[in-house]
């Protein structure tokens, strides 16, 4: 079984939305949209997006440290959202695990956004049907393009790669490495719902290195500085052979 | 949550609605085994058809709520795992065997088809109206489960909702019963009220054990866990919009505590309190008219309660939305 994912690496992303703002471009004019906006000139502006960056801070200032926390729908192995849909507009595909709703077939009742605890379900007001997070469906399963393309427009747009697209149940696969190696964690694991979308934790790439290690005592060829000679003169382990 | 008023009309309507057929059947029963004095046909079919006019107005209640009512049909399709496709077919069920039941009332049909022990005389609406009675629980099951089932509403993933939505359906639609047979003028007052009564006791112990159950526990996960950050002191800066969102205005019900106070005591009384003191009162002075103010005011409290059930439910969705800097 094939279970396509996003993993959502916290130690690179710098929060600039440029997932956010692709994601609302290709879906807006694609299969999924459009994804309408109300009052977008105006003040108070609202719309349907799928994908939201957020930012977080941990730590009290000075020392803080910021994290922006890209959002959207999970894609769960044990999606609540799916058995509650009266209707069965909410699916979940059996041939690759991503969920998705039938805009045809939704009453907009919206009771599955209340059934899922991660909130990422919107309701288009304007259409009055639920939306939510294809993983670009009609992008990674258009054969037509070639297969460096065939990603979500996310994953496509992330300047600095923080976002890692693949299969989760395929154990060579860029996200189960990724998962597997630098801990990708599931959010709110808590209630059982088996989160597709990993995300990964930041990570301090520092090394313990002592002052006297800055200093080479063994030199033999002399690359580093010019050779003193000690008090004592010349001995014969100074002399490179 | 945020309070729908097309949801709290649709369950406080159909509670009212069922509660009445119940009283009806329940009266009819008691009148079998000559406990009470048989009523007129008339007395059942007007009944019946208060009850469904009642579910009726339930269910245009609950299009409102719909983006799209033209295609509820569909609703009907996944019984096998949502309540609330259960709900979509219990109403019809329940309204058809209400309606079933109040025309063998009204044109009479009501000649024994059987007798059983030679004493129990078994006609049309005696089994139409032991099916009514099924379908008229399921549909509070039903109705109930929908909130119930939630899990990660822990205000509402409870067996007490189920209780609540049963007792203030059957305390309102006695409490109706009583003032439909005052204002009829036939001698069930004392009965349906007394019932009325009980059921509204009933409600207000479920109820305010949900309330105590609900000032009490907390949400199983955190910030930490909903960001998988686990940082002592973790702030949410940005929500990733300044506008607002459909997140930010259908989870969150934006009420001051204080209002939400006052609409806790206010229903505590209206439901539970002036009403069982009207019916009292009723029943001292042979009133015809303080059953139908008692019944007014319970379901005007019972608005106010729906309403107070929604704000009462805290979103696991919400850590996400707490502050915007």
């Amino acid at each position: 079984m094939t279970q396509l994912a996003l993993v959502i690496d916290l130690n690179v992303c710098v929060g600039c939305h440029a997932c956010v703002t692709s994601c609302k471009e290709w879906n807006t004019s694609g299969w999924a949209g459009p994804l309408t906006d109300q009052r977008p000139y105006d003040a108070d502006p609202t719309g349907v997006f799928f994908n939201r960056v957020q930012t977080y801070e941990a730590g009290v200032f000075p020392n803080t440290e910021t994290y922006h926390f890209p959002k959207s729908c999970l894609h769960c192995e044990d999606p609540p959202c799916v058995p509650v849909c009266p209707t069965g507009a909410s699916y979940k595909r059996e041939d690759n695990g991503v969920v998705l709703v039938d805009y045809d077939k939704c009453i907009g009742c919206k009771y599955c956004s209340w059934a899922c605890p991660y909130g990422v379900r919107e309701f288009d007001e304007q259409q009055k049907v639920m939306k939510k997070c294809t993983l670009c469906i009609d992008r990674i399963t258009d054969m037509s393009l070639p297969e460096s393309e065939r990603k979500p427009a996310c994953v496509l747009a992330c300047p600095t790669r923080a976002r890692i697209y693949g299969d989760i149940h395929d154990p060579d696969s860029d996200v189960s490495v990724a998962i597997r190696e630098q801990g990708g964690y599931p959010l709110q694991p808590e209630w059982g719902t088996k989160p597709s979308n990993h995300y990964l934790p930041r990570r301090k790439t520092r090394i313990q290195i002592h002052e006297d290690e800055l200093v080479r005592v063994d030199n033999p060829l002399k690359k580093e500085a010019l050779p003193t000679l000690p008090e004592a003169g010349e001995t014969l382990d100074d002399v490179a052979w | 949550m945020h309070p729908a008023f097309s949801v709290i009309f649709l369950t406080t309507l159909i509670g009212v609605g069922q509660g009445l057929f119940l009283a009806l059947y329940t009266g009819q029963l008691y009148a079998l085994a000559n406990l009470l004095p048989a009523q007129s046909s008339n007395f059942y079919a007007v009944g019946s058809m208060v009850s469904l006019v009642l579910l009726f107005a339930g269910l245009i209640a609950s299009f409102f709520h719909l983006g799209h009512p033209e295609r509820a049909w569909r609703a009907a399709t996944q019984w096998r795992t949502s309540w609330l496709s259960r709900e979509v077919l219990a109403l019809p069920a329940a309204m058809g065997l209400i309606f079933l039941y109040g025309t063998v009332h009204f044109f009479d049909l009501t000649k024994p088809l059987f007798v059983i022990s030679g004493t129990l005389p078994v006609d049309f609406s005696l089994i139409i109206g032991g099916l009514g009675t099924l379908a008229v629980f399921g549909l509070f099951l039903c109705t109930a489960m929908i909130y119930a089932s939630l899990r990660f509403i822990k205000a509402w993933y409870s067996p007490l909702t189920v209780a609540n939505f049963l007792f203030l359906g059957i305390g309102s639609g006695f409490m109706l019963a009583a003032a439909f047979s005052a204002y009829q003028g036939t001698s069930l007052v004392s009965f349906y009220g007394t019932w009325a009564v009980i059921a509204t006791l009933f409600g207000l112990l479920t109820r305010v054990a949900t309330l105590y159950r609900n000032s009490q526990f907390r949400c199983k996960v955190d910030l930490k866990s909903a960001v998988g950050v686990h940082h002592s002191q973790l702030e949410q800066k940005a929500q990733g919009f300044m506008g607002g969102s459909f997140n930010t205005r259908e989870f969150f019900h934006g009420r001051s505590q204080g209002l939400l106070n006052l609409i806790r005591y206010a229903f505590l009384l209206m439901v539970f309190v002036v009403p069982v003191i009207l019916i009292l009162l009723a029943y001292a002075l042979e009133s015809e008219t303080l059953p139908l103010l008692a019944f007014g005011i319970q379901y005007l409290g019972l608005i106010l309660e729906r309403y107070h059930f929604f704000t009462e439910a805290q979103h696991p969705q919400n850590l996400y939305y707490q502050s915007m800097a």
